[in-house]
């Protein structure tokens, strides 16, 4: 089963760096395996860990975060905002059974198209190997009323 | 004279506080008395579930359900309280976000049922469990069926008003009575559909009375470790409070009396993820930029996921951890 396993992978990019590093791939050509969705932020800084956990348990294998390198982000000092929301979100995913893996944080400037997507090609195959996700879905249809509950939609604080 | 409306209350899986709770309104549960027929309360008067199953749909009008949805029976009774009931509302937070019962969704739950009868406190060295069905002479019994994974009341049925709090403070339902009284006798109407009552709208924070400067934490220090400062902000002393995620209306019961919130109000208006907004919030205040020295101080926050999920780990977004997927999986296909 996993032969034919496609993971679904979502990205986020930071707009000063990391999805100017995507596009610096596009132009250049150079291939990545499409498994990646990415969403472009302001910053990694902005990246709240509700995204990630709405990622997870909406069907996405793995999460992928990208950021500027240490003392380059264009906001000052985000990126180690995002740097510590990563650690505490990554121990507490591991209380939920999460395999470390499945969750990865990687530098990455505007110039760097080429390392964006080695890195993107070896974390696609990192949660290949970890296999299918589906939070939540394991044979379990969600129950029918669970559609009719309006969804919560996070307010920034 | 005209009946009075009729009024339930329900326990599923919960401890009895929210009961207690009820009955801590001291004389304004005189009012419940003078105002509604009780015909349904299993904590407080004899009655069966044929009794309820026999009465015309939508004739309560009022049920208060606490207690998240442990097992069948607690799926049964929530399915048949809703079809009877006008209003039904979740009552504290195990039945908003499955509390304290809800952390079961951390283990299979098979392994709950063999810690429970199988372990230290029980001795059992036959290892023999309870059956959920048995033939006896006068027909075969039934005892309800755990679920793999713990549900809130409103992934089970809708739910027409929520009322969070572990247990909710006594004075707020006292308010909500009277506003269901005032309902009653055309002198107020109902809030719309969906509404959170008897609580406030913003975080245990905004009700703190606690000094607050600017928060840098060097150190997380557990409460029993420290002897905090009587006036400044607890999570600035790094003692892990989670106030900034969770929703105001217990006048910040805990960080006045010196101990860090806990989280017992659930998620404030706003906040989708509750473990989620406090990663944020105490990721956003360590004051540190180094991967090892980050870690250092994250050590000293022992149980994150517990720290984070106390109450709302049924409620969150990803609701369980894998292992109790896992049994909910191999349910789902013996089932199948
Ligand atoms: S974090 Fe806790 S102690 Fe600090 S202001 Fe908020 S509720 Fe009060
Ligand atoms: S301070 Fe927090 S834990 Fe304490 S009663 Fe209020 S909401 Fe509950």
């Amino acid at each position: 089963m996993t032969d034919s396993f496609e993971p679904t992978i979502i990205g986020f990019t930071c707009n000063w760096c990391s999805y100017r590093a995507a596009d610096l791939a596009g132009t250049a050509r150079i291939k990545y395996p499409p498994n990646v969705r990415l969403i472009r932020l302001m910053c990694s800084g902005r990246l709240d860990p509700t995204f990630v956990f709405k990622a997870l348990a909406n069907g996405a294998d793995g999460v992928i975060i990208t950021g500027c390198h240490p003392g380059e982000c264009h906001y000052i000092e985000q990126n180690y905002k995002a740097l510590r929301r990563f650690h505490l979100m990554k121990r507490t995913l591991q209380g939920l059974g999460l395999e470390p893996g499945r969750v990865k944080l990687i530098w990455a400037s505007a110039a760097e198209g080429a390392k964006f997507a080695s890195e993107i090609t070896a974390f696609v195959e990192e949660i290949r190997a970890l296999g299918p996700l589906h939070w939540g879905k394991n044979g379990s249809a969600p129950s029918p009323t669970v559609e009719a509950v309006q969804e919560k939609v996070e307010v920034p604080a | 004279m005209t009946e009075k409306p009729k009024f339930a209350m329900y326990w599923a899986a919960s401890c009895g506080g929210c009961e207690i709770a009820v009955l801590n309104i001291h004389e304004k549960i005189l009012d419940v008395d003078a105002n509604f027929d009780v015909v349904f309360w299993p904590v407080a008067m004899d009655a069966k579930y044929k009794d309820v199953e026999a009465m015309e749909d939508g004739s309560i009008l009022l049920t208060l359900f606490n207690g998240g949805i442990r097992n069948d029976e607690n799926e049964h009774i929530a399915k048949l309280l809703r079809k009877k009931s006008k209003i039904l509302v979740a009552f504290g937070s195990c039945a908003n976000e499955g509390c304290i019962p809800g952390l079961a969704n951390l283990s299979d739950s098979r392994e709950i049922v063999h810690t429970a009868f199988n372990t230290i406190s029980t001795d059992n060295p036959h290892e023999i469990y309870p059956m959920t069905s048995y033939d006896v002479p006068e027909g075969e019994i039934h005892i309800p069926k755990i679920l793999p994974v713990l549900k809130t009341l409103d992934q089970v049925v809708d739910v027409d008003y929520y009322m969070p709090g572990c247990p909710p403070e006594s004075h707020q339902i006292a308010a909500v009575i009277d506003l269901v009284v005032d309902v009653l006798h055309g002198k107020a109407e109902l809030p719309p559909k969906g509404t959170v009552i008897g609580a406030g709208n913003s975080t245990v924070c905004d009700e703190c009375k606690r000094t607050r400067n600017v928060k840098t934490i060097k150190s997380f220090q557990r409460i029993w470790g420290v002897a905090p400062d009587p006036s400044l902000c607890l999570l600035e002393q790094g003692i892990p409070c989670n106030g900034p995620a969770t929703r105001s209306g217990c006048n910040a019961r805990c960080p006045t009396a010196g101990a860090q919130c806990i989280g017992c109000y659930g998620p404030a208006e706003g906040v989708a993820d509750y473990g989620a907004r406090l990663i944020s919030a105490f990721a956003s205040v360590i004051d540190a930029k180094d991967p090892q020295e980050i870690d250092r101080i994250l050590d000293g926050l022992v149980d994150p996921t517990g720290q984070f999920y106390r109450f709302n780990l049924a409620g969150s977004l990803l609701k369980a951890a894998v292992p109790a997927w896992k049994a909910e999986s191999t349910h789902e296909k013996e089932k199948a």
